[in-house]
């Protein structure tokens, strides 16, 4: 699980591209806590083929990346 | 439409450019519809911060930026007070960023509409900013990070909000306390009601749109995300299309163009100090004022840095200065006082500083925090 809670723009999402380009997972999780991070890692993950969903808890965001 | 451009971000950037028309023609001035750094310089003037009597004045479309984000980010539940990332670097960062933006004459957002208005010095700013971004992009490629922010106090939320307010309500109800130019571009401004209602809708467009002028060319560099470059392509072209409909157009030129001199060199500089600046902070001054809006603490820390090294930059001569073409037809060319060109060389000194020494090590990485 990558927490990325709290970093400003562009980090979250630097975070989820290291992780991407070390392993290319089946499956990335990512915790948020803002949208623009919801929206900024979808935007990236698309481009990267994968599915993203989310759950909201608690004013956080889970994002779960999935391989298409 | 590509699912990777949000039309808000489209919607925004033409709503900017035109917004930016319709305030200089109701008498802001010329290539100055928008314009953060020197707006937050006119506030710094009229709270008597500095004393350069030509740019003094409470601006209301700051307090409209930032009141239009808190409205919209109340909406939708986006309000968060948060803060704790790096504060005093940020507010260090945020002095240097307005200094190479007075230097040059205009903050990014400026940049782009100077540029939709022919003046070629900007398109040599915006090399500056891009070749700034590029710097702050390997810096952030190397595991650059001012770490994390935490959620934070109600009142840390409302500061900025607050003060915007505070600072409406004494604009409107004791305006004798500020200082006001008479002349030069803090005297010339559209109606105050005007400008507040403008800028309150933009802002809140900003905060929906996450428009950001240093966002876009990092994010397309860093990650081929075209988003929120769109919104800067959309901002020029509207601004440069309006201004040939107007017919305030008249070509491309380097020459006698409204507030910018012609120095190459330090409009570069200034605007590469800018990126780089801004690029660490996460968002160019706009995005500052619209994050401060949505309770981000840190950001409201940027803007206060922000508004200090511009009394600095006044204090002190930095500040660019514009050419001038007397009515006798004698022009004289402006540009960058000594005092200016080494408060640069140090800006860059203390960006590459703050640059190096937040590199995380990579044990540390993961943690991040």
């Amino acid at each position: 699980m990558i927490d990325a809670r709290g970093l400003s723009c562009p980090m979250p999402v630097v975070m989820v591209q290291n992780e991407v380009k070390k392993s290319s997972p089946d499956e990335v999780k990512v915790l948020v806590d803002s949208k623009v991070c919801v929206e900024n890692i979808t935007r990236f993950a698309n481009t990267k083929k994968y599915d993203v969903e989310v759950t909201k808890k608690d004013g956080e965001f889970e994002l779960t990346l999935k391989k298409r | 439409m590509s699912k990777r451009i949000n039309i808000w971000v489209l919607i925004t950037g033409v709503l900017v450019g035109v917004a930016a028309l319709v305030l200089t023609a109701f008498g802001n001035p010329a290539n100055m519809g928008f314009c953060i750094a020197c707006f937050l310089r006119d506030i710094a003037g009229a709270t008597k911060l500095h004393s350069a009597g030509m740019v003094q004045y409470v601006r209301p479309e700051i307090i409209g930026l930032v009141l239009g984000s808190t409205i919209l980010a109340l909406a939708t539940g986006e309000f968060k007070p948060k803060a704790g990332s790096s504060p005093a670097t940020r507010f260090i960062i945020g002095a240097f960023v307005m200094i190479g933006a007075l230097v040059f004459l205009g903050c990014p957002l400026r940049m782009v509409i100077r540029m939709g208005g022919g003046d070629l010095n900007a398109f040599i700013g915006f090399a500056g900013f891009a070749v700034g971004i590029l710097i702050g992009i390997f810096f952030l490629k190397k595991g650059f990070s001012l770490k994390r922010s935490y959620p934070s106090t109600l009142t840390e939320g409302i500061a900025m909000p607050g003060l915007m307010i505070g600072l409406l309500v004494l604009a409107i109800a004791v305006p004798s306390i500020f200082a006001m130019s008479t002349e030069g571009p803090g005297s010339k401004h559209a109606p105050m009601i005007l400008s507040l209602i403008v800028a309150i809708v933009i802002g809140a467009l900003a905060q929906k749109s996450r428009l950001c002028m240093v966002g876009g060319m990092r994010d397309a560099v860093m990650f081929k995300d075209f988003n929120l470059i769109a919104g800067f392509g959309a901002i020029f072209l509207t601004v440069l299309i309006g201004n040939i409909i107007l017919g305030n157009f008249k070509g491309f030129s380097t020459y006698n163009q409204p507030i910018a001199h012609e120095s190459w060199l330090w409009n570069l500089l200034g605007m590469a100090l800018v990126g780089w600046g801004s690029v660490l902070l996460g968002g160019c001054p706009l995005r500052q004022l619209i994050l401060a809006g949505e309770g981000n603490g840190d950001s409201a820390v940027t803007v206060l840095g922000m508004i200090v090294g511009a009394a600095i930059a006044h204090n002190f001569g930095l500040a660019g200065t514009a050419s001038k073409l007397a009515e006798d037809g004698t022009y004289t060319p402006g540009g960058v006082a000594t005092a200016g060109k080494i408060a640069v060389g140090i800006g860059f000194a203390v960006l590459l500083l703050i640059s190096v020494l937040n590199i995380l090590k990579k044990k540390n990485k993961e943690a991040n925090a």
